[in-house]
């Protein structure tokens, strides 16, 4: 039976792991290939890269790092951050990522997802839309969270996955960084959608919440995560114990 | 020596870090003198079945494989060129595979229930069917990683372990000196490092 995911995302700048809370205020927290190692060994499914430097000697830092992350840890890895062409896809990939993760790339540019499902296929696409409620509905918002695009969330994703997404990471921007819980409505809303698989990003705070994620919407593949790995209030080996203890069927 | 044969088709990175991490010398390589002289091969591919096989064939790669397949060379093929090794691919039109095993590749579209996400991505159990030395360092129900949209049937006397997605799908296949992963071991954590190892100590 396929299992649950469980992703730890790190967020990098200048060759170091950061985490903000609803995405400023980052605090430096480890070394990239370090706390990579250290997630692979107590069980991480998977790891999330995301790139948030701005300049181009950032940028090559970056994939240096990265070049030593997929030479040391042997489960898929994913990156984003500053994906804007397919062009990038080339680079990354070539470090020895395995899928990438598109945001506002996607938004400025509707040619990059089916451009590069085409050169790289579908399961190498994955499309990461940050989403918040405005005036009640959900709108996709560019730049790290920034922007509105005014966007409709759904109908938007749903055309990412028709155009060739192969996977999407959804992350509310409402939950984000609030540790009170994954955003359900919002996530029940995408799986509904799509028929590709939906990894939950924004609002871990506990173990409770991953449980209540996979319990709530049987259709899930993943849930994703940061500052409460980095910061250790949840262990990835402890979280799955407690996840099989719940009947969820998770990788040991 | 393994040699990890490069057609053009798929990032070939990652099974290059895994031997260096298992102590394995293996290198990637089009020559056909590195091909004949490594003690075992490895077939890699990612993409769709036509265009791999035809990239196999452009580079002349398909002849010397099935060559060396014949001179009892240990080959692995991983992923797509694990479908590679069968009759027959039914990806975007019907077309030849190396005919090195029994079976063909078909989607999995209908296959398996409707709720079922195709592609086929993530951690799943092995079911291992029977004993043989590739998984000498594994054991049943170890997780290994998938992603693929087609699956080989009819498989016959070359099945070695399933997993379950609906159905139980096709995970590794050998016969004789011939072994095949559906699943990524080079992405598949230490049980993957481990099948690695048993392909190297064959």
């Amino acid at each position: 039976m396929i299992t649950k995911r469980i992703i730890p995302c790190l967020d990098v700048r200048n060759g170091r792991v950061v985490k903000g809370t609803n995405f400023e205020n980052l605090n430096d927290v480890s070394s990239p290939v370090e706390l990579g190692k250290y997630y692979s060994d107590c069980g991480a499914d998977e790891l999330v890269f995301y790139d948030i430097t701005a300049s181009s000697d950032g940028r090559k830092l970056f994939t240096d790092i990265l070049t030593q992350v997929a030479e040391n840890i042997f489960i898929p890895l994913t990156v984003g951050g500053g994906i804007n062409t397919v062009e990038d896809f080339d680079r990354v990939l070539k470090c020895g990522a395995d899928k990438v993760s598109v945001n506002s790339g996607a938004i400025r540019n509707p040619d990059l997802i089916p451009r590069a499902a085409e050169k790289y296929g579908n399961q190498c696409v994955v499309i990461s839309a940050d989403v918040k409620r405005v005036n009640g509905e959900f709108h996709i918002f560019a730049k790290g969270g920034r922007e509105d695009t005014g966007m409709e969330a759904i109908s938007w994703i749903k055309r990412c996955v028709e155009n060739g997404a192969g996977e999407v990471v959804v992350n509310s921007i409402d939950t984000d960084g609030v540790r009170g819980g994954f955003d359900l409505e919002l996530l029940k809303l995408v799986c509904d959608a799509v028929n590709v698989p939906v990894i939950a990003s924004g609002g871990a705070g506990c173990e409770q919440d991953f449980v209540d994620l996979f319990k709530e919407i049987p259709t899930i593949d993943a849930g994703l995560a940061a500052s409460i790995f980095h910061f250790g209030q949840v262990k990835i080996s402890d979280l799955k114990q407690t996840l099989k203890q719940n009947g969820i069927t998770v990788r040991i | 020596m393994i040699a990890i044969i490069d057609y053009g088709v798929g990032n070939l990175f990652s099974l290059v870090s895994s031997f260096k991490a298992i102590g394995v010398e293996a290198v990637v390589t089009d020559r056909e003198e590195v091909i004949r002289a490594a003690d075992k091969l490895i077939l890699p591919g990612v993409g769709a079945f036509g265009d791999a096989r035809r990239k196999l064939a452009e580079t002349g790669m398909d002849k010397l494989v099935l060559q060396e397949a014949e001179a009892g060379k240990p080959i692995m093929g991983i992923c797509l060129g694990m479908q590679l090794l069968f009759e027959k691919g039914y990806e975007y039109g019907v077309h030849d595979g190396l005919g090195l095993l029994k079976g063909e590749v078909v989607s999995m579209e209908g296959v398996v229930p409707a709720d079922y996400k195709i592609p086929h991505i993530g951690w799943n159990g092995l079911i291992i069917k029977r004993e043989n030395p590739l998984f000498r360092y594994i054991k049943d129900a170890d997780h290994v990683y998938f992603v693929h949209s087609y699956y080989a049937k009819n498989c016959d006397d070359s099945l070695l372990a399933t997993a379950e997605y609906g159905p139980e799908l096709t995970a590794a296949v050998t016969k004789g000196n011939i072994y095949g992963c559906q699943f990524h071991p080079e992405k598949s954590g230490n049980v993957g490092l481990n099948i690695l190892r048993g392909f190297a100590d064959l």
